[in-house]
C-alpha cells in the first residue's frame, strides 16, 4: 500500500507540518463528510493581508493528511488572493502525484482553505 | 498480523511439494511411470484434504483456489438446475456478508434470471436464522453461507442450517476457506453438500484449492477440456500445488488442537490489551469467533492512515475503510452488522497464525495506543 503514494506523500503523512488547531483563528474551514471518510479543518491567522499561520486538523486517509499537510506549507506566508487561487491540482502536483482514485475523496485541502478564507472575509465584513 | 489474507508456506509443505517440480513432474493423466508416480501423489492428496473435512477422496475436485471452488459449486449447481429443471426451480440463498467470490456469483446469477435472496446478519455478524427458513420457498434449490467470515470472524451456525436444508430437500455449499484447520468441520454432521477449500490459507502453496461434492450431487463444468476430475475441472493437474494442498491439510489436521489453543490464547491477549484503549470496540462475535480473528474499530480515525503507520512499525494488519478499497466503499460486512461509514472507517483487522508469538501481541498492544493517539490528535472527529 506504502509503494501507491510518493514519498513525498509518505513524508507528509508521517511527519505532518502544521498539525493542530489556532485558539483564536481569523478564518477556519472545514469540509468533508464522514461517509466518504475524510474530513479536514484548517485554521488561518491572516496579518497584513497573507496568512501569517496556518494550522490543520484531518481526519481520513494518507492521502488526506499528505494533501492538507503540504498546502498549509505551500500557503504560509502568501497573500490571500494567492492562497485562494491554490487548487486541487497544485496540491496533487506538489506532492509528487497521487493515485487517480484519492484525486476527488482525499484531496480537499485547497477547497478547505477557501473555506477558511471566505470565513475570514465574512468576519471582517 | 494479517494471516486471514495468506499464510506463508510451511516448511514441512515446501519440502514435499519440491520433488514435483524437477524429479517426478509426470502429467498425472499420462500412462508412463513418471506419469503414474505424479497421479499416485495427486490421489493420496485427495485423501489428505477429505481427511480434513471427513468427506471420501473421490468426493474431492482440485480447482486453483477458494474463489474458483465458489465459482464451480454455486454456478455449477445453477447451471445443472436450469438445465435439468427447466429453470422452474431458480431460487438461491445466501448470506449478505459472504465473500465477494460468492457474492458476485450470486450477482451474476441474478442478472440470468436466477432469484437470489441476501439474508441479513445481527450486529454480531450472525445469520438470521428464522429469515432464512421464511426464505425457503419450493423454488429454492441452493443455500450458500460461508462457515466464517473473513473480515470479523464470526462463525455461522453451519450445523443448524446444514439440518434446515436438508429437512427442506435444497443443496448447502458453504465457503470454509477461513475456517478450515480452525473450526472442527465434518461435512456429515453438519450435513454439507459442497465446501470451498483454500491452499494458502492453511499454510500450502497459492493457486490450488479444492471443492468438496457430495457423492450422487452432479454439478455442471465451467472449465471445458481434457475431462480432468471426472470432467468436472478441465486443465492438468497442478501436481506440486496439490501436493502441497494435501500435505497443508495433513498437518492442519495434526495440529489442530495446538494451533487453535495457541491462537485462542494470543488472540484473546491481544483483544483484552487493545480495548484497554480509550473508546475502541470489538467487532463481530465475542465467542462465535475464528480463533484467530480480531477486528477493532477506532472512534474519529481513518484505517488506512492506521494500517499505514502500523506497517511503519512492522505490523501488517487489514481495514474494512472505503479509503483502502478500490471502490472507496465501505466494508459491506461492516456496514451489514450495523456500522455506519464513518466508524467503518476506524477498523483494524489483525488476525494470527500458527507462527504468531506473544512477542508480537505485545509488541502490537505496545505501538498501537500511540499510534491512534496520534490519528485522533490529528483528527477533527477527536474531542480528546
Amino acid at each position: 500500500m506504502a509503494d501507491f503514494y510518493t514519498k513525498k506523500v509518505m513524508d507528509h503523512f508521517r511527519n505532518p507540518r502544521n498539525m493542530g488547531e489556532i485558539k483564536n483563528a481569523d478564518g477556519v474551514g472545514t469540509v468533508g463528510n464522514p461517509q466518504c471518510g475524510d474530513i479536514m479543518t484548517i485554521y488561518i491567522k491572516v496579518k497584513d493581508n497573507r496568512i501569517s499561520d496556518i494550522k490543520f486538523k484531518t481526519f481520513g486517509c494518507t492521502a488526506a493528511i499528505a494533501s492538507t499537510s503540504i498546502a498549509t506549507e505551500m500557503v504560509k506566508g502568501k497573500t490571500l488572493d494567492e492562497a485562494y487561487n491554490l487548487t486541487r491540482n497544485d496540491v496533487a502536483k506538489e506532492l509528487g502525484g497521487l493515485p487517480a482514485i484519492k484525486m476527488h475523496c482525499s484531496n480537499l485541502a485547497a477547497d478547505a482553505l477557501r473555506e477558511a478564507i471566505n470565513n475570514y472575509r465574512k468576519k471582517k465584513k | 498480523m494479517d494471516y486471514a489474507a495468506t499464510t506463508p508456506v510451511d516448511k514441512e509443505v515446501i519440502k514435499e511439494m519440491l520433488p514435483y517440480f524437477d524429479k517426478t513432474y509426470g502429467n498425472a493423466s499420462s500412462i508412463h511411470t513418471f506419469g503414474r508416480d505424479a497421479f499416485d501423489a495427486v490421489e493420496k492428496a485427495r485423501e489428505q484434504v477429505a481427511g480434513i473435512i471427513n468427506a471420501k477422496p473421490d468426493e474431492i475436485i482440485f480447482t486453483s483456489g477458494g474463489s474458483e471452488s465458489d465459482n464451480l459449486a454455486i454456478k455449477g449447481i445453477a447451471y445443472k438446475n436450469k438445465e435439468k429443471r427447466k429453470s422452474e426451480k431458480n431460487h438461491i440463498i445466501t448470506c449478505a456478508i459472504e465473500h465477494p467470490a460468492v457474492l458476485k456469483v450470486c450477482n451474476f446469477l441474478e442478472k440470468q434470471g436466477f432469484n437470489i435472496e441476501y439474508i441479513p446478519v445481527d450486529k454480531n455478524g450472525l445469520i438470521n436464522i428464522n429469515e432464512l427458513e421464511n426464505a425457503i420457498s419450493k423454488d429454492t434449490f441452493l443455500i450458500t453461507v460461508m462457515f466464517a467470515n473473513n473480515e470479523i470472524g464470526t462463525i455461522e451456525p453451519i450445523e443448524q442450517i446444514g439440518k434446515i436444508a436438508k429437512k427442506n430437500n435444497i443443496l448447502f455449499h458453504t465457503d470454509a476457506v477461513q475456517a478450515v484447520g480452525k473450526v472442527p468441520i465434518d461435512v456429515n454432521k453438519q450435513n454439507i453438500d459442497l465446501l470451498s477449500i483454500s491452499s494458502h490459507k492453511i499454510y500450502g502453496p497459492k493457486g490450488v484449492g479444492a471443492l468438496y461434492i457430495r457423492k450422487g450431487i452432479s454439478i455442471e463444468s465451467l472449465i471445458h477440456g481434457g475431462g480432468h476430475e471426472k470432467g468436472l475441472r478441465s486443465g492438468t493437474y497442478n501436481t506440486p500445488g496439490i501436493v502441497g494442498l494435501g500435505k497443508a491439510c495433513e498437518l492442519s489436521k495434526d495440529r489442530f488442537t495446538k494451533d487453535v489453543s495457541h491462537m485462542k490464547k494470543l488472540r484473546d491477549n491481544l483483544i483484552k490489551n487493545v480495548l484497554k484503549i480509550e473508546e475502541s470496540y470489538l467487532n463481530g462475535h465475542t465467542t462465535e469467533r475464528l480463533c484467530n480473528n480480531t477486528h477493532f474499530r477506532f472512534t474519529a480515525i481513518e484505517g488506512e492512515s492506521l494500517n499505514l503507520m502500523l506497517d511503519d512499525k512492522g505490523i501488517a494488519g487489514s481495514t474494512g475503510s472505503a479509503c483502502s478499497s478500490k471502490k472507496l466503499q465501505a466494508s459491506h460486512v461492516l456496514l451489514s452488522i450495523g456500522l455506519k461509514p464513518e466508524e467503518a472507517h476506524g477498523s483494524l483487522r489483525l488476525t494470527l497464525g500458527r507462527y504468531s508469538t506473544l512477542e508480537e501481541i505485545e509488541y502490537a498492544s505496545d505501538v498501537l495506543p500511540d499510534i491512534v493517539k496520534k490519528l485522533r490528535d490529528m483528527s477533527p472527529l477527536w474531542n480528546g
